[in-house]
């Protein structure tokens, strides 16, 4: 591989997640956008691409954010791929560079929730006062309620739930242990949006959302954003020595889709689209799930957390809940999996996160992780998905010397 | 029955109410909504095809928190009819981890939503425990 193939991030910065109730969404995506220059050591001049992403944010988010920091006249990609929308606007600003139409891109997620309660199946049109069939099904009414659930909290409930009956040793309490890791790993992290530590016991006795999934172990709804400066290696080696140093290698950037499948269709199938991008990344990285430092894997809900343990291929088949509770994905654990407290409480901004997730393992691969540094870390893994369904897998490594 | 209508135009209401699937000629792949193509094999030739009646609970949630008008709790399942997997609500038996298990044998069964004004009586299906 030459030079001019490899990618590598320059700089990436996230804000804090939570409620900036005093900042709009151009604020907090000029916010990231200008913590990620800083911190590559870049400014918009040097930029050729630009990728932002925001699912609520109307059109033209990213020719919004230039105004304010910077109208060079680049070539901008509005981009959204529901919870995937921030690994597909680095996806896309790391296919611009190795196409060789700029050797430096930015991309941005920026996304205002703090509040939004339920994002789908939030609310139901009333029954007309006539029964009339209408849409793809026919419907002569809302099937919301009275056919399953469009709730993300039932679905990914369900998502678990069918997993527990094909491999056997799932619980309500497994599922709360594995909630009650992520928000203890929340404690450590000062951009969180929650950081309280809370016992399996007050997850499962919390509200209940769509069982097994209660209020806690699903991702929360918050306002943040994050943006990353890519480079190819031909640039990189242009740049400073302190800016070569803290540079993260991206080994692998994939973005799948979910194959057509029985059933796939009526539960939406998480399982083989990331299954997919985890072998095409392990492929393309030449890293194998054991060579992992930490993960950090899209725990919408915790039930998600779950399935992916297995689709990441981090432990056998039909082993995700034995890998859990042999303690490994806790931070002093084998393979430590959301050490920032996941979605479930460093929060869920959508489109930032996938690009968030990614800035936490530079910081640990950067040794720069200050109170939750994971010692030595040197391979790590983020991954995302977006339902419909889009799934991001990104391999990062850290620079050689 | 000639003032009834299915809640869905793939719950066939007769005698013996059942769901029916657009299925690909080519490939065999099933749908309930209407078609453009085969996801599958991008066929565009479909026929229908009768869905059994029992089958199986294979995932399952009781949703405690929905939209305004929706009657919570209720449970929502992936039921596994002979190969062929269906979105429906479980029913006649109450929502919760007591009653409603992964593997649980069910059947269909429908249930009236009310008259519209014109005195239309529209029909929702579900799957209820086979015991």
């Amino acid at each position: 591989m030459s030079a001019m193939d490899e990618i590598w991030i320059l700089g990436i910065h996230m804000t804090k997640f939570g409620k900036h109730p005093d900042k709009d969404l151009v604020d907090l995506g000029v916010s990231a956008i200008h913590g990620a220059l800083a911190d590559g050591g870049v400014t918009m001049a040097d930029v050729g691409v630009l990728a932002v992403g925001s699912t609520r944010g109307g059109g033209g988010m990213g020719q919004q954010l230039q105004k304010q920091v910077g109208q060079t006249g680049i070539p901008v990609y509005n981009v959204t791929n529901a919870c995937a929308t921030g690994a597909t606007a680095l996806r896309t600003a790391i296919m611009a560079v190795k196409a060789d139409e700029a050797d430096v891109g930015l991309a941005v997620g920026v996304e205002k929730l703090a509040g939004a309660g339920l994002l789908a199946g939030a609310d139901r049109k009333e029954d007309s006062e006539v029964w009339e069939p209408s849409g793809r099904y026919g419907a002569v009414a809302e099937v919301d309620g009275r056919i399953g659930t469009a709730t993300m909290p039932g679905v990914f409930a369900q998502i678990g739930m069918e997993y527990g009956h094909r491999y056997g040793g799932t619980s309500f309490e497994l599922f709360a242990k594995i909630s009650e890791k992520n928000h203890f790993h929340s404690t450590l992290n000062p951009l969180a949006a929650y950081t309280k530590a809370m016992s399996a016991e007050e997850i499962m006795n919390d509200v209940m959302i769509a069982y097994p999934n209660t209020r806690p172990m699903c991702s929360a709804n918050c306002d943040g954003a994050a943006a990353a400066v890519v480079v190819n290696g031909a640039k990189l080696k242009t740049l400073s020595k302190g800016q070569q140093r803290r540079a993260v290698k991206v080994s692998a950037s994939i973005l799948t889709t979910d194959p057509w499948e029985e059933a796939c269709q009526i539960l939406p199938n998480v399982n083989t689209l990331t299954r997919n991008a985890a072998n095409q990344a392990y492929e393309q990285s030449g890293v194998g799930p054991e060579d992992l430092d930490l993960v950090e894997l899209h725990d919408c809900f915790a039930t998600a957390e779950l399935v992916h343990y297995d689709n990441l291929m981090l432990c056998e088949e039909g082993g995700a809940p034995d890998f859990f509770n042999s303690g490994a994905t806790w931070r002093d654990g084998q393979l430590p999996v959301n050490v920032s407290g996941g979605l479930q409480s460093k929060g869920h901004p959508i489109a930032a996160t996938g690009i968030a997730n990614i800035w936490e393992v530079c910081q640990h691969l950067r040794d720069e992780g200050k109170q939750r540094q994971i010692e030595g870390a040197k391979v790590g893994l983020a991954h995302v998905i977006g339902l419909g369904s889009a799934c991001g897998v990104h391999v990062l490594e850290k620079a050689a010397a | 029955m000639a003032n009834q209508v299915p809640l869905v135009s793939y719950l066939v209401l007769n005698n013996e109410p059942h769901l029916v699937a657009h299925e690909c000629v080519r490939c065999g792949a099933r749908y309930f909504d209407r078609r453009n193509a085969c996801a599958a094999c991008f066929g565009t030739e479909f026929r229908d095809a009768d869905v059994a009646t029992e089958g199986e609970v294979r995932a399952f949630t009781i949703v405690s928190r929905a939209a305004p008008g929706i009657e919570v709790p209720f449970v929502s399942a992936v039921v596994d009819c002979d190969g062929t997997s269906v979105r429906a609500n479980i029913i006649n038996t109450p929502p919760d981890p007591e009653h409603v298990s992964l593997g649980m044998k069910v059947r269909l069964a429908t249930y009236s939503m009310g008259k519209d004004e014109n005195g239309t009586e529209a029909i929702g299906f579900g799957f209820e425990p086979a015991a």
